[in-house]
């Protein structure tokens, strides 16, 4: 295995594949940043650069425009609020927040070391034990990712605020509801699509965040009239502020660790990845908070900012164990990436770091550079990014809704898109007003159409039965924790009843604990 | 139903200079000016790759000057039918891409329109279907996985990457129906993409895997996984150890094309052209990158031979949902 390393190194090193790393990472942010355009559009616009590179440079080259499209997709969450990718959207929930209270610049420093760190944590665990790993990545079952699912559910509590709860609850359900719109793949049939073709594919996640955070903010802040345009313009002297005072880094150094090594080991699983990923690491943190703590998520925590920052980009690295070491695509990005390892004539799979050991660590060892110039690439670049917000409301605003619309429609071509978008924000407008949180029914969308999809494959397996929920232990494992996640503050509030004095157990943040490793 | 065609997976270098030999004889020496590729689906996707894959070749052999690409995604493709037919007076230079799905699609009403309502120009390129087992499953051959399912169809858990009524899941029930099985009683699990299959597979959930033929042979080659059967008329130089269904004594061939079509009512000559200028692109050095790139089986099938394809596919197809209660 040293040998192989020093070869990657050896690979990696070569003037121009550390200029591969340094095109990748440039092109990735830049793409990421745009409203929309992700991971996913950005590689497969390198696919025609590809072909003229031999198979490390290539891959190099593809693996940095990914975690640089991860990286740069969190800027616009934090500046306007439009999620740059997927696996940005809960970027958005704590880190806009942030730039609303004139902490843009400390926000976006935050984010840049948080997914640094992600990063890099990730590289290493890969290092050292993709191979292995590769065993873990097919150790869960559909009965096992169902039960994940529900445990990322439990979270829902962490998207409301005090008294919050039931609107909260509403909104999951309708994020559930929407997720069943569109061709259910256990029964081939179809559902809720009123006869119409373009809702057969079902209502795309990203169209889904675009619509009720950018669009639906862009559209308030239009609403709430010409006289508070004074208050919200940002005040550009308290922008620069990148700094994080020794406090802050003590509140978010644990958490950035803890997500970063989840939101690996969640992005090792060939079904989930980085978008459910930032949700789950969200969702822990806030479980782990204190009760006080809890109630700043998604008013501009910090923790709320570092976790899903941390978990997304550990999670993209965690995505390359199933796609070297088994040829398994985890998600549409690695598709296409492993669509062009095979036109390279590499078969990723077990033998792949015996048969090309230069490609399968030189990839690995080229994503420290690529997190060390992600990091080089974007701190100096923030205060010149975040004075986008200085620019003029009334022309600001256009621009947001420009690229949030062409973004999603560049995805998939279909102008239907665009006008199911408009519809979503008005109804989101009205749910906004009547102070109904957006991020639980995105939760519910998410969460909820995985859940019912492994539910029903589950059920199959099992020829109807839910015996595996007590009979595989790592599905009884884990829904046990998400049962506990749910009940235990019920407990205590008995138990406080009971006692008559205010009492605080920690159970439920030592059950999540154990249900990390 | 593969034996009229002229089906040519030249791995070898023997077969690529046969190949040559066969479709270098144009009938029409037309070199186009402009194409337009019209994909039913979004960037990165299977139609996406084969369209920018034909189009490659064209354009870098010089028997097209410009192609352009237009996606358009929605309703499993129906979305770029209906635009096709809407505009077809504007659009005598387009070629649509499409593959086995607007078969299927049409079949089971997803889209009113069918292939019938576009003029077919050529199946370009193919694949098979395949059966596959984990590297430490018991089963060896196919014949086991069918007695197997005899005895209890529950026992035999076949996972595919589309949801159910769908390719995997339709040459599953085929290759079972032809073995004298029930094909109601095939227990399909769905999952939402191939990759997510394949772990579906590995992780022990499923026994069996139907799949691509050329997915399955990458992974084979990997070491992880075995191909028991595939849907072939006859074997496969790629893999010649790998049995057909029909050696096996199952009656069943399947083949899943993809193909061009234009538009409709387009003018005999018009088609003949892109006949013509399609023929050529097979001989040329451009076209075996591309290929030997995307690991495509060359599938050419012009015309009228096209359209009697499809019609024969439409009704083996339509047959086998109508007894799997797909359709009524």
């Amino acid at each position: 295995m040293l040998d192989g390393i020093f070869t990657g190194l050896t690979t990696a090193v070569m003037p121009f594949n550390l200029l591969m790393v340094v095109m990748g990472c440039f092109a990735g942010t830049f793409i990421g940043m745009l409203p929309g355009l992700g991971p996913i559009s950005a590689v497969a616009l390198m696919i025609p650069i590809t072909y003229g590179l031999d198979p490390a440079s290539g891959i190099i080259l593809m693996a940095g425009v990914y975690y640089g499209a991860v990286f740069g997709g969190s800027t616009s969450s934090i500046l306007i609020n439009a999620p740059g990718c997927a696996s940005t959207v809960v970027t958005a929930f704590d880190g806009y927040p942030l730039a609303q209270k004139n902490q843009a610049g400390k926000a976006l420093a935050l984010a840049a070391y948080s997914s640094f760190t992600g990063g890099t944590v990730g590289a290493i665990i890969l290092l050292f034990a993709a191979p292995a790993l590769a065993s873990v990545s097919l150790s869960f079952q559909s009965s096992d990712y169902f039960a994940l699912m529900l445990l990322g559910l439990t979270a829902v509590a962490a998207f409301s605020g005090k008294g919050q709860v039931i609107k909260a609850l509403i909104m999951t359900v309708l994020g559930l509801m929407i997720a069943t719109v569109g061709t259910d793949v256990t029964s081939g049939t179809t559902r809720f699509t009123f006869g119409s073709v373009d809702l057969i594919d079902g209502v795309s996640f990203l169209l889904l965040a675009m619509a009720t955070f950018a669009l639906t903010e862009v559209i308030m802040t239009v609403l709430k009239g010409q006289h508070r345009e004074e208050e919200a313009q940002v005040d550009m002297s308290r922008l620069g502020s990148m700094k994080l005072s020794r406090e802050e880094v003590k509140e978010v150094a644990p958490t950035i660790a803890r997500s970063s090594v989840f939101g690996f080991l969640i992005g090792v699983l060939p079904g989930a990845g980085a978008t459910i990923a930032s949700f789950l690491a969200y969702g822990l943190e806030r479980n782990l908070a204190s009760a006080k703590e809890k109630l700043k998520f998604g008013k501009g925590a910090l923790r709320g900012l570092a976790a899903p920052e941390s978990a997304n980009n550990a999670a993209s690295t965690g995505s390359f164990v199933p796609l070297l070491t088994l040829g398994i695509p985890g998600s549409g990005t690695t598709a296409i990436m492993l669509g062009a390892l095979i036109a390279y004539g590499i078969q990723p799979g077990p033998r792949l770091f015996v048969d090309n050991p230069d490609v399968f660590w030189s990839v690995i060892i080229s994503m420290y550079f690529g997190n060390l110039v992600l990091l080089i690439l974007n701190l100096p670049l923030i205060p010149y990014i975040s004075k986008l917000l200085v620019i003029p409301r009334p022309i600001l605003i256009p621009l947001i809704l420009f690229f949030s619309i062409t973004g999603v429609y560049l995805v998939s071509f279909n102008t239907f898109d665009i006008q199911m978008m408009v519809i979503i924000t008005v109804a989101a407008i009205f749910l906004k007003l009547l102070e109904f949180p957006m991020a639980p029914m995105l939760l519910g969308y998410i969460l909820g159409g995985l859940m019912e999809n492994n539910l029903s494959r589950a059920l199959t397996i099992s020829d109807g039965s839910f015996s595996f929920l007590w009979e595989r232990p790592l599905t009884l494992t884990i829904a046990s924790i998400a049962l506990l996640v749910l009940v235990t503050p019920l407990l205590q509030r008995l138990w406080q009843h009971y006692r008559h004095k205010p009492f605080s157990s920690p159970g439920a943040e030592a059950a999540v604990n154990e249900g990390e490793g | 139903m593969l034996s009229a065609f002229r089906f040519r997976s030249h791995k070898s270098v023997m077969a690529a200079i046969f190949a040559t030999c066969i479709a270098g004889t144009p009938i029409y020496a037309s070199e186009m000016e402009n194409l337009h590729l019209l994909i039913p689906g979004g960037a990165g996707g299977g139609w996406d790759n084969t369209a920018r894959g034909i189009g490659e070749a064209l354009q870098k052999s010089g028997l097209v000057q410009t192609v352009s690409y237009e996606n358009q995604s929605g309703g499993g493709g129906g979305k770029a039918i209906a635009h096709l037919i809407e505009t077809a007076a504007q659009n005598q230079d387009t070629l649509m891409v499409n593959s086995t799905p607007i078969v299927i699609r049409s079949l089971s009403k997803v889209f009113p329109q069918s292939f019938r309502d576009l003029t077919p120009v050529a199946a370009t390129v193919g694949d098979y279907g395949a059966f596959v087992v984990k590297k430490d499953s018991p089963y060896t051959s196919f014949t086991q996985v069918v007695e197997d399912y005899r005895k209890d169809p529950a026992s035999v858990k076949v996972a595919g990457g589309s949801a159910r009524g769908s390719m995997d899941h339709l040459v599953a029930a085929m290759a079972f129906k032809a073995a004298g099985g029930d094909a109601r009683q095939v227990r399909y699990v769905a999952y939402d993409a191939g990759g997510k299959a394949m772990a579906g597979l590995l992780s022990g959930e499923a026994q069996v895997l139907s799949t691509g033929f050329s997915e399955a042979l990458a992974l084979a080659d990997a070491g992880e996984i075995r191909i028991l059967a595939m849907t072939g008329e006859e074997r496969n130089a790629a893999a010649p150890d790998v049995p057909t269904l029909k050696e096996l004594g199952y009656n069943a061939t399947f083949v899943n094309w993809r193909g061009l079509f234009g538009a409709p009512g387009l003018p005999e000559e018009k088609k003949q052209a892109f006949i013509a200028t399609l023929e050529k692109m097979y001989s040329t050095p451009e076209w075996e990158t591309v290929r030997s790139r995307n690991g495509w089986s060359e599938l050419f099938r012009p015309g009228d031979e096209f359209n009697s394809f499809l019609e024969k596919q439409e009704q083996e197809v339509g047959e086998l949902m109508r007894e799997l209660g797909f359709l009524r």
